[in-house]
């Protein structure tokens, strides 16, 4: 069952579009990756969705956001804050920042369950020790009492995934919830998102820059570049024969992907900004398969298997 | 590389004829630079442009109200209020830029040697700094006025400490984030002797924030010089200043309000330009993070 | 923990008041003549000169006289009034109750107006609010209090009436003074509430607070103001010796009695010991001012009450 999805979406911050035709789709029980450089609108993609986009001043100009079978674009505030927090939860990237360091962790995520199951503080503290429980944080009655510059990183993004899950959403949008994590926090706290999505029959997208967290965890993946989809697919269609020059570039850049003796890849050049995104392709400016067709027609989708690229020569290339 | 291009090139533009242009630039800028501009001419030239001899006195022609000889009326000695108000620009100018001149040039010293040295002797520094910020401007003046007794010496002194805590800090701060910065680092590290590093790289660097606080204090010393004056504490006859006069009128408060509204909104007047150009100047050097940072 | 806090920044106390006390007391040292002409009646009699001698070890070290001076205060004594020819201590008790009536009404008065004001001004969508406010944070932050003292008593208390002119006499004798002080104060609150408020809105977050469901309205109140308050707590605690420096502007223009205008007529009748008395009594109330700031400060914030110092 489709639980979310997105089609031709496009965002702009008064005349600047820096996202424009994004699509996907996901349903319950499903891991959609979204992957992309910094820059390259995946964020603003989530933030789309949980109808955030007001509050760093851009809005949505085309498009929809389907949700359970319900428009999101356009929605009235007050429908969206029954939505947010209640049936979509958000993880977001730093959890160093993102509980409010002034209050216990406890009443941060009572708020939820008050708010959304319409519980007695008593009520959804019990929820709260029982949720805190289930994520494998110690001592949960505790942890209530703590205020967040109290507690390590990883600790305090369990507590970010609780408040996500407190009001039980159907759908989870984590943006790069590990980035900011030691490297071996980053392995649990994907693996507790990856079991979550299981037992829960959750939908997830998880906004990444990390194509190894993509091939361990998701179901489907859409690869972004300068705010524009470039490839979109399974996970196994996509790293079995990636179509797109980028995609190719972006697996390349996973260690250990590409063989023993082999050298590291990276991408030469860098993301364009929102203010010069290319003409054509938008990809052409760092492409090593550059031709001319490529700096003036944006290319359109070409399918291969369970895969789709948006690439003039997708397919010819190896 | 943009930390450190950027705050040497700023540094260089300091107050070049590009950043005061930019400050000019807006509509706001232009009033108010241009009052300042007149209001500095005027004190200049006093002599020749005052109608009247600012203190002679006329007790026929008494608290007569604002009329042709005296724009501005007259006070209860008959005494021209215009040309008082023009000479007393001469005295309040006077008085609060030469008292922030030293305050800014004793607060860089101190900031920059606390910034740079750090230790014990920066928490001693700013512990007595601060503790100086702590205590109303008003306070600081009358504990001068009690020692040195009244007159514009206390003034001065009293302006100059008052608002010493703002250039030491902002002075610090900025030392202290400059010696972070890779090119201060590099020469440091190439040998170079404190007071060459201080003076020939850190000095330059941080000195175009601290001028633009020390003009908006010269506001700040102007309304105390005046308060003492008021008081009767600051400038004594026959000196004319803003502050003296309005005291003097309080006696004629009902009869002549003239002789304090006028000095007043002069006053004011004249501190609302220096904070609204001030402002300006923040904004062309773009300089308002490394100001509220201190 | 936090009592831990307010004991150890009651502490630091100890040595600001010691170096404030020293340079009070150098006071009738560093002006010219004799420290005894100072402290004493022009013509009084050669026993009352050496009564006063004694007391405060004249004829003795300089240590020796600042521990004798700081020694009577601890008993109370702050010495004989030149001019007026009482007890110093007594006019302090009779001015102090005035003052701490008109400090307290300014601030509470410039607390709460400015945290509205600033509010407002950072939640607004209407440009003429802002510029409303902008220009009255420009006015209220530059304005001599004197002068505004003098405008108030010119319009409200001679045009229209509303108002005594001067005095204490009444409650509505508080209404200009407070209103006085609390123009300035009031700018000052609105403008640190304001920017406050703007940087917290840009914390990550508040990004998580919406998307919790919360309303706007809820995030400010239990959220954003929160966090503002902290910047303008400290601003108060550091700034509520200037409310007080306002007050002692204030009071000498309404004629109130109080602390401040105790002073300066003292300063202009070079009336030394009530001088140095008020002085202390008034850099006394700007630390204790600061102190219950820090405490205040602490109390809100968990990172600084276990912050070791």
């Amino acid at each position: 069952m489709t639980m979310l999805e997105v089609r031709d979406l496009e965002v702009a911050f008064g005349p600047i579009a820096p996202l424009s035709g994004v699509s996907f789709s996901l349903s319950k029980g499903e891991t959609l990756g979204i992957v992309g450089e910094s820059g390259s609108g995946k964020s603003l993609a989530a933030m789309s969705v949980l109808g955030l986009l007001p509050l760093s001043g851009g809005r949505i100009t085309a498009g929809s956001i389907i949700f359970d079978g319900q428009e999101l674009a356009g929605l009235p505030e007050p429908a969206y804050r029954k939505l947010r927090g209640g049936r979509i939860g958000l993880i977001t990237q730093n959890p160093m920042t993102s509980l409010d360091p002034l209050q216990k962790i406890g009443p941060q995520v009572d708020a939820v369950a008050v708010l959304h199951l319409g519980m007695t503080s008593a009520q959804a503290r019990a929820r709260t020790v029982d949720i805190l429980g289930t994520l494998r944080i110690p001592e949960p009655a505790l942890i209530c009492n703590r205020y967040p510059h109290q507690m390590s990183g990883g600790m305090k993004q369990r507590i970010v995934i609780a408040m996500a899950l407190a009001a039980d959403p159907d759908l989870l949008v984590a943006d790069e919830p590990t980035t900011a994590l030691d490297v071996t926090v980053q392995a649990q706290i994907i693996r507790l998102l990856d079991d979550l999505v299981k037992e829960r029959d959750l939908a997830l997208v998880l906004i990444t820059h990390d194509m190894s967290v993509v091939a361990q965890t998701c179901d489907k993946v859409v690869v972004m570049y300068a705010g524009r989809v470039v490839e979109r697919g399974t996970v196994t269609a996509i790293f079995d024969a990636p179509q797109h020059p980028y995609t190719q570039a972006l697996i390349g850049c996973i260690p250990g992907a590409a063989g023993a003796d082999e050298h590291l890849t990276s991408i030469p050049g860098t993301v364009p900004t929102v203010l010069n995104y290319p003409k054509g392709c938008p990809f052409h400016t760092r492409c090593a398969h550059m031709q001319p067709i490529c700096t003036t027609d944006v290319p359109a989708f070409v399918s291969h298997n369970d895969s789709a690229a948006a690439c003039h020569f997708a397919g010819d290339m190896k | 590389m943009t930390s450190t291009t950027g705050v040497a090139s700023r540094a260089m533009a300091g107050f070049g004829k590009s950043a005061l242009g930019r400050a000019f630039g807006s509509w706001l800028g232009k009033i108010a630079g241009g009052f300042l501009i007149l209001l500095l001419l005027m004190a200049i030239f006093a002599p020749w442009i005052t109608p009247f001899d600012y203190a002679a006195q006329d007790l026929m022609n008494g608290n007569t109200p604002p009329a042709w000889p005296h724009l501005l009326g007259t006070d209860r000695f008959g005494r021209d209020v215009l040309s008082r108000v023009i000479y007393g620009a001469r005295t309040s100018l006077s008085v609060s830029a030469t008292a922030i001149a030293i305050s800014v040039s004793v607060g860089m010293t101190l900031g920059a040697a606390a910034g740079y040295f750090g230790g014990l002797f920066e928490r001693v520094v700013m512990t007595v700094v601060d503790l100086t910020w702590s205590f109303p401007d008003i306070l600081i003046a009358l504990i001068f006025v009690a020692i040195i007794g009244p007159g514009l010496t206390s003034t001065m002194f009293a302006i100059a400490i008052a608002y010493l805590a703002q250039f030491t800090r902002l002075t610090r701060a900025q030392i202290v984030q400059l010696k972070r910065e890779t090119f201060i680092e590099a020469t440091i590290n190439l040998g170079a002797r404190p007071s060459h590093i201080l003076l020939r790289h850190l000095l330059p660097n941080a000195i175009a924030p601290v001028i633009v606080v020390g003009m908006l204090a010269i506001g700040d010393g102007i309304v105390l010089e005046a308060t003492l004056g008021f008081f009767g504490l600051g400038a004594q006859p026959p000196t004319p200043s803003w502050g003296a006069m309005m005291s003097s009128g309080t006696a004629q408060l009902f009869l002549s309000p003239w002789v304090i509204i006028f000095p007043g909104v002069v006053v004011a007047v004249t501190v609302v330009a220096v904070n609204l150009f001030g402002d300006e100047l923040i904004r062309a050097l773009d300089i308002r993070d490394r100001i509220r940072g201190a | 923990m936090l009592l831990r806090y307010i004991f150890f920044r009651a502490l630091m106390l100890i040595p600001v008041s010691i170096s404030i006390s020293v340079v009070i007391f150098m006071i009738v040292h560093l002006i010219p003549g004799d420290p005894i002409d100072n402290l004493i009646r022009v013509g009084s009699s050669p026993s009352d000169r050496a009564a006063l001698v004694v007391k405060y070890g004249l004829d003795q070290s300089i240590f020796v006289q600042y521990f004798r001076w700081v020694g009577a205060m601890f008993h109370g004594d702050f010495g004989t009034a030149i001019v007026l020819r009482r007890p110093v201590a007594d006019l302090i008790a009779q001015n102090l109750p005035y003052s701490l009536t008109l400090g307290a009404f300014a601030f509470a008065f410039s607390s709460i107006v400015g945290i509205i004001l600033g509010t407002i001004s950072a939640t607004t969508r209407s440009k003429v609010v802002q510029q409303f406010v902008r220009g009255f944070i420009l006015l209220g932050s530059t304005v001599p209090g004197f002068w505004l003292a003098l405008l108030m008593i010119l319009f409200f208390a001679v045009q229209l009436q509303w108002f005594p002119v001067s005095g204490a006499r009444g409650w509505d004798s508080l209404v200009l003074p407070v209103l006085t002080i609390g123009f300035g104060g009031v700018a000052l609150v609105a403008r640190v509430t304001r920017v406050a408020l703007l940087d917290v809105r840009r914390e990550d977050f508040v990004v998580l607070l919406h998307a919790k469901g919360l309303s706007s309205a809820a995030i400010l109140f239990r959220h954003l103001l929160p966090h503002a308050m902290l910047p303008v707590v400290t601003i108060l605690a550091l700034r509520i010796g200037w409310i007080l420096g306002g007050a002692v502007t204030v009071e000498f223009v309404f004629a109130r009695p109080g602390l401040g205008s105790l002073l300066i007529r003292a300063l202009g009748q070079r009336d030394y010991p009530v001088v140095q008395g008020s002085l202390l009594m008034l850099a006394l109330a700007v630390m204790l001012g600061t102190l219950i700031g820090d405490v205040a400060q602490a109390m809100m914030d968990p990172r600084i009450r276990e912050a070791k110092t």
